[in-house]
């Protein structure tokens, strides 16, 4: 399936939204998908790219916050409103109340830092260029202790990553 | 679609059958996910009609997946009280998610391994359950699902705060990994509060057999990480599998020591329950969960030689309230459960013998014993 937008590459990111009882789809490739902002979680609104800027602000009207108090932009959830629940109220809450974040988050959690699985759409490119020098570093570090088995195994997933990159492009 | 369910689940015996490595304690290893989209407002926040759009959206994405190829897919508004019920029963929803209506569903796979919910407190809740001892099993099961699921919905993702969730405690991997586990060797030998504490030290939590704030009924527990931010996925299981090796080490230790020490306290429990459950009119879902522990328990110190565990294990559940009802096609009141509970029981343990004493020697094909020694 080729990438709507470009109509050149394969499409990789499918998306599906329902707008007004009706249902938009859209199936996009890596680049026209990053263009279009649709791995970045703040700034994805499908209507916008669908039906041109501003649709998507019609979709669900916001409860308007009280004047003077720190809202979400996204959905209009306050911070009252949050103290209250212990939940937030949309993806963008996380930006909106970031004050104070790292301190909540420290109370809760090992870290304050993802180090889990990442989606592969939100993977920079660089990243395999980053592992290679650390693979390398490794290997030589294998070497160094006389540690061969370790070196052959670090040797051949150098190899293998080197690999898939000349078939790929 | 009423009876839909009914002729999609597994009968109790069937499920009752399933084995798994170590599951003469762990009952059951589980791995849940959290994740949301992209562009809607968590389920919890958002009004009716934003979490239909969403529903639909998410349901048709999962349905697409080859995993979930001709599985259980339903709205919670569809589906009666007396199901939810049978589905909490199974492990395969959530207390939480039973009470949804519209504006909820849940997908359900072919082999009842993967079940996932839609818009519980998050827009997806994802989650791989196998019998016995296999966390990173289960794992690698639901980290293929939603690698799958990534590429067809958008996911909510931060760099740096990971997948993010309705609530900040499930922030950045939104993974739950938990195993069910019978303990009744460390609650008889009144070990279980202290290792429930070094638990709770250790970050992790122990809780009862539905999950959060529920009693730990028939000598069930749940161990689950607490923590979601800050560790990798891999890391998660592993120190959750440790303690669980650990657990599952101080309990067959509690066994030995009560058979070797105080073999007559244990044998008293053990025939009080086989005889109340064999022989009463009238008995609680909550009496006969701890009384069936103790027979399970009896089973597994060969105490019911040419008895196979699976009768036990079908009895949990169906003396379950809802898979009790179920099973009379019909409502009934506490009381009368009871009655049919305890005319369950007598009926199935009709040709189950009484318990034999324990042998306190091993016999001499034990050679698991001098192995688990330095």
């Amino acid at each position: 399936m080729l990438c709507s937008i470009c109509q050149k590459n394969e499409a990789k990111v499918h998306l599906t939204q329902i707008v007004d009882d009706k249902m938009q789809k859209i199936d996009l490739c890596e680049e026209c998908s990053k263009a279009k902002g649709v791995t970045d979680p703040a700034g994805f609104e499908l209507a916008d790219l669908l039906l041109g800027l501003g649709a998507a602000a019609e979709v669900e009207p916001r409860p308007t916050p009280k004047p003077g108090e720190l809202a979400c932009p996204g959905c209009g959830l306050s911070q009252a409103d949050f103290k209250k629940s212990g939940r937030f109220g949309c993806p963008r809450c996380y930006t909106a109340f970031s004050d104070g974040m790292p301190a909540m988050l420290k109370t809760m959690h090992r870290g304050i830092r993802h180090t889990g699985k990442v989606p592969r759409a939100a993977r920079p490119r660089r990243e395999p260029a980053d592992l290679l020098k650390q693979l390398n570093r490794r290997l030589e570090k294998a070497i160094q202790t006389e540690d061969f088995e370790q070196a052959a195994q670090l040797r051949d997933q150098i190899r293998a990553l080197r690999q898939p990159a000349a078939g790929a492009s | 679609m009423p009876g839909e369910l009914q002729s999609f689940l597994s009968l109790p015996a069937e499920a009752a059958r399933r084995t798994g490595p170590l599951d003469q304690i762990v009952f059951s290893s589980r791995v849940r996910l959290a994740r949301n989209i992209q562009g809607f407002s968590f389920p919890g926040w958002a009004k009716k009609p934003e979490r239909v759009r969403s529903l639909e959206v998410i349901r048709a994405a999962v349905e697409q997946l080859p995993a979930l190829a001709g599985g259980f897919s339903e709205t919670m508004d569809s589906l009666s009280a007396l199901e939810k019920q049978i589905l909490v029963e199974r492990h395969l929803i959530s207390r939480e998610h039973a009470a949804k209506s519209g504006g909820s569903g849940l997908v359900i796979d072919r082999s009842e391994g993967v079940c996932v919910m839609i818009n519980e407190e998050d827009h997806l809740r994802m989650q791989a359950l196998r019998p016995g001892f296999q966390l990173a099993e289960v794992w690698q099961l639901i980290d293929e699902i939603d690698t799958a699921l990534e590429t067809r919905l958008p996911y909510a993702f931060s760099p740096d705060l990971g997948y993010l969730t309705a609530c900040p405690t499930n922030v950045g991997t939104g993974i739950r990994v938990s195993a069910m586990l019978h303990l009744p060797g460390m609650v008889l030998a009144e070990l279980i509060n202290p290792t429930i504490q070094s638990v709770n030290k250790l970050g992790l939590a122990v809780r009862g057999l539905y999950g959060e704030g529920t009693e730990a009924l028939g000598n069930i527990f749940q161990v689950s990480n607490q923590m979601t931010l800050g560790e990798s996925e891999p890391e998660i299981v592993e120190r959750l599998s440790k303690v669980v090796h650990q657990m599952i080490e101080h309990e067959t230790n509690a066994r030995q020591k009560l058979l070797e020490e105080k073999p007559k306290v244990l044998c008293n429990h053990i025939g009080r329950a086989y005889g109340v459950l064999a022989n009463a009119y009238s008995i609680s879902s909550k009496e006969a969960m701890n009384l069936l522990s103790l027979v399970r328990l009896a089973h597994d110190l060969k105490m019911f030689p040419g008895v196979p565990r699976a009768l036990f294990d079908e009895l949990f559940l169906v003396t379950q309230p809802a898979h009790l009802q179920r099973a009379h096609a019909g409502k009934l009141g506490a009381e009368e459960r009871d009655v049919r509970r305890a005319d369950l029981l007598r009926d199935r343990l009709r040709d189950v013998p009484r318990p034999v004493p324990p042998q306190l020697t091993p016999p001499p094909t034990d050679a698991t014993k001098g192995a688990s020694e330095e």
